[in-house]
């Protein structure tokens, strides 16, 4: 589904992705773990088409289609969503608008038709149980005045709603106490199978006890430099990164 | 061309008839002499720094001879809010016309009349709210309203009154083969106590080419409370300067939206003259240009005594090579402890040819007080409409909803609702894509 070859990116002239590879079918969980700096939120930004990057080399196919080239628009259209780390408050743009008009335009790109209002709010209301959201939030402007671990809930609630393909969680666990990663890992875990891929970017294992990973990848400085299975997250966490770095050296 | 175009409205003057009452004849003279000693400002002089009048002086606009009712104006069904169950007073061309005008059922003891017909019959009673406020330096314009003196409204609200309808004041201008202009006063009198919302609409025909010269004058005794709107759709060829001056008394409070989305060029001034402690004054404004448009605001807001407070909330939406211009003026005299006021100017350029000036200017003279003020000018925020379009979201509707969004929060403002809905479907109209946002909150 996604092939990643040879990327290098850089921003403002400093080379972030020095030489990444990955390839992610459908149906399967990747995760990529690294220590902070390593590119892993440029990875992220740049799948999900985010400006200010410089591709200086190498490539990303997404279906055998180039995808560096699609619009942000189009890449979610086509079934990539992104879980920012960071959601951003967007004061005065109402969020069940915002995620109405998403999904519709989605179906629209994939030639179904537009949702009326009945079938959107039920569709809503199922989805609201599943992430454990509180519906009043979603009247009120795009994530504003929520916590932390409301807009992190709400990002994966949005992802249960558009049901992408290709699903990128941007350190989805960071800020979140237990429960609140619990709801969230279910929420994802319901989400998994079929064709739909999902790509883990994390700091920590944590996430990785709720959420098992098919695939542990490995970033620094800009490139994959070890892959496993579920294992490898666990020998990460008790040994740190240097002792990858170092056997990637010597190799 | 300024002393051609001093000659002009010498000229004009010299043709008004003297059927003012003897009083107002004095104001008249006098402020005719001044602006024949002072001429039009030009852009050397502080006040005017950022705002070149020479499109106005130039055009000598003739004045209005009141004549007869003409016919049905066109605008009128665009711009009435008779729907709203309002009393309406509708000028068109510079005079008040009966014919349209709807007032019923006012409270007991509340005048509401067109200046006109006050001076014609029973002017004593307004001459004490004539020039309550003095404007540090008086404009040319302000000169030219004063000796032109002689049309606009008069409400009066004794003690204790509450007027439960807006009043709407409609100003309209219609094509002409001449350019008019229309000097309009408006002196709204509230007593202890007594509230009101009145509605001021400039409005004027498409192409029409004219300018409208305009002050209303406020005064608010004890605990007096007035909301006061000011939608200003001039043509987008009509030029116009406006003042609201305000005096409040204790405890009054005074809440102002200005709203301005039309006009060539465009002056607003707001001053307000808090006297007495508790005295209250919220200003809202929103303005929005495009093309070639200038529109300025000067707000200016006098805290004289302790305990009084002011907030002022500005922001502007600036497209094509529009140019605007804010100076957000403050003084908190020594006397006035205890005052709070905040300030705050929010701007939003949509191309790299707008340009905005703005300036607060905060003066405080007593040390026990709370004053703020902030000022922002930028684009779009490039994480917001990234986080849209990453939601399927195309570029033009993510732009359009973040400006739409800017500009809702001084309309969220505005608590009521016919104001409100009509000024939402103006701004939408007014902004580059926004039939996409229709599709959108549908």
């Amino acid at each position: 589904m996604l092939n990643i070859n040879n990327l290098h990116v850089s921003i403002d002239n400093k080379q972030i992705l020095k030489g990444l590879n990955l390839a992610v079918q459908a149906g399967e969980v990747h995760a990529i773990m690294g220590p902070n700096g390593s590119g892993k939120s440029t990875l992220a930004g740049v799948l999900a088409g985010r400006a200010g990057y410089t591709v200086t080399a190498g490539s990303v196919t997404y279906d055998g289609r180039d995808l560096l080239t699609m619009e942000p628009e189009i890449r979610a259209r086509e079934g990539i969503f992104l879980a920012f780390q960071y959601p951003v408050e967007i004061p005065g743009v109402n969020n069940i608008y915002l995620l109405k008009a998403a999904l519709n335009a989605i179906r629209v790109h994939r030639g179904l038709s537009e949702l009326d209002a009945v079938d959107f709010l039920s569709l809503v209301r199922n989805k609201l149980k599943l992430i454990k959201l509180k519906e009043d939030l979603l009247g009120r402007s795009v994530n504003e005045g929520f916590s932390g671990g409301e807009k992190k809930r709400n990002e994966i609630f949005q992802m249960a709603i558009l049901e992408p393909r290709l699903a990128i969680l941007d350190e989805t666990d960071s800020g979140l106490d237990i429960d609140a990663l619990k709801v969230v890992a279910d929420g994802v875990n319901s989400l998994r199978g079929g064709d739909r891929a999902i790509i883990l970017v994390t700091h920590y294992q944590r996430l990785l006890n709720y959420i098992v990973p098919d695939y542990v990848h490995v970033l620094t400085d800009g490139r994959i430099i070890k892959s496993g299975g579920r294992e490898l997250a666990l020998k990460l966490e008790e040994h740190g990164y240097d002792w990858v770095r170092e056997e990637a050296a010597v190799a | 061309m300024s002393e051609a175009a001093v000659a002009h409205y010498l000229d004009q003057y010299a043709r008004l008839p003297q059927s003012a009452p003897v009083w107002l004849n004095g104001i008249r003279a006098a402020a005719i002499d001044q602006f024949r000693r002072t001429g039009f400002p030009s852009m050397r002089q502080e006040d005017w720094k950022y705002t070149d009048v020479r499109p106005i002086i130039k055009r000598n606009f003739l004045s209005v001879a009141a004549g007869a009712d003409a016919a049905r104006p066109e605008l009128l069904d665009g711009y009435t809010m008779q729907a709203w169950d309002c009393h309406e007073l509708v000028f068109v061309n510079g005079s008040c016309r009966s014919a349209y005008t709807h007032i019923r059922d006012l409270e007991q003891g509340v005048i509401l009349r067109s200046l006109a017909e006050v001076l014609r019959h029973d002017a004593t009673g307004i001459q004490p709210y004539f020039e309550q406020v003095h404007a540090k330096s008086q404009s040319a314009f302000d000169n030219l309203n004063s000796a032109f003196l002689a049309e606009g409204a008069y409400l009066y609200v004794p003690d204790g009154v509450c007027i439960e309808k807006p009043i709407h004041l409609l100003f309209l201008a219609e094509q002409r083969p001449e350019p008019l202009v229309g000097h309009f006063r408006n002196l709204l009198v509230l007593g202890k106590q007594a509230r009101a919302t009145v509605i001021e609409t400039y409005a004027g025909a498409d192409s029409a080419e004219y300018l409208t010269n305009t002050i209303t004058e406020y005064t608010g005794a004890a605990s007096a409370h007035l909301r006061h709107y000011k939608l200003q759709q001039e043509s987008l060829r009509g030029f116009h300067v406006g003042s609201l001056r305000a005096t409040l008394g204790r405890d009054s409070e005074l809440v102002s939206h200005s709203l301005s989305l039309g006009g060539a060029l465009v002056r607003n001034n707001i001053h307000a003259e808090l006297t007495e402690t508790g005295a209250a004054a919220t200003l809202n404004g929103l303005y929005i240009a495009g093309g070639k448009q200038h529109v300025d605001n000067h707000t200016c807001v006098e805290h004289r005594v302790p305990h009084t407070t002011s907030a002022g909330f500005y922001r502007g939406v600036l497209d094509g090579n529009a140019r605007g211009v804010f100076n957000g003026r403050v003084v908190v005299h020594a006397q006035a402890q205890k005052t709070d006021a905040q300030l705050s100017n929010a701007n939003l350029l949509l191309s790299s040819q707008a340009e905005i000036d703005t300036k607060p200017e905060l003066e405080i003279y007593a040390d026990d007080v709370k004053c703020s003020h902030g000022t922002t000018v930028g684009q779009l925020d490039e994480n917001m409409l990234f986080y849209l379009r990453s939601r399927a979201i195309d570029e033009k509707t993510a732009r359009s909803l973040l400006t739409f969004a800017f500009a809702e929060d001084v309309i969220n403002r505005i608590d009521f609702k016919p104001v409100r809905e009509r000024l939402e479907l103006s701004v939408a109209g007014k902004l580059p894509d926004t039939e996409l946002i229709r599709n959108f909150m549908a």
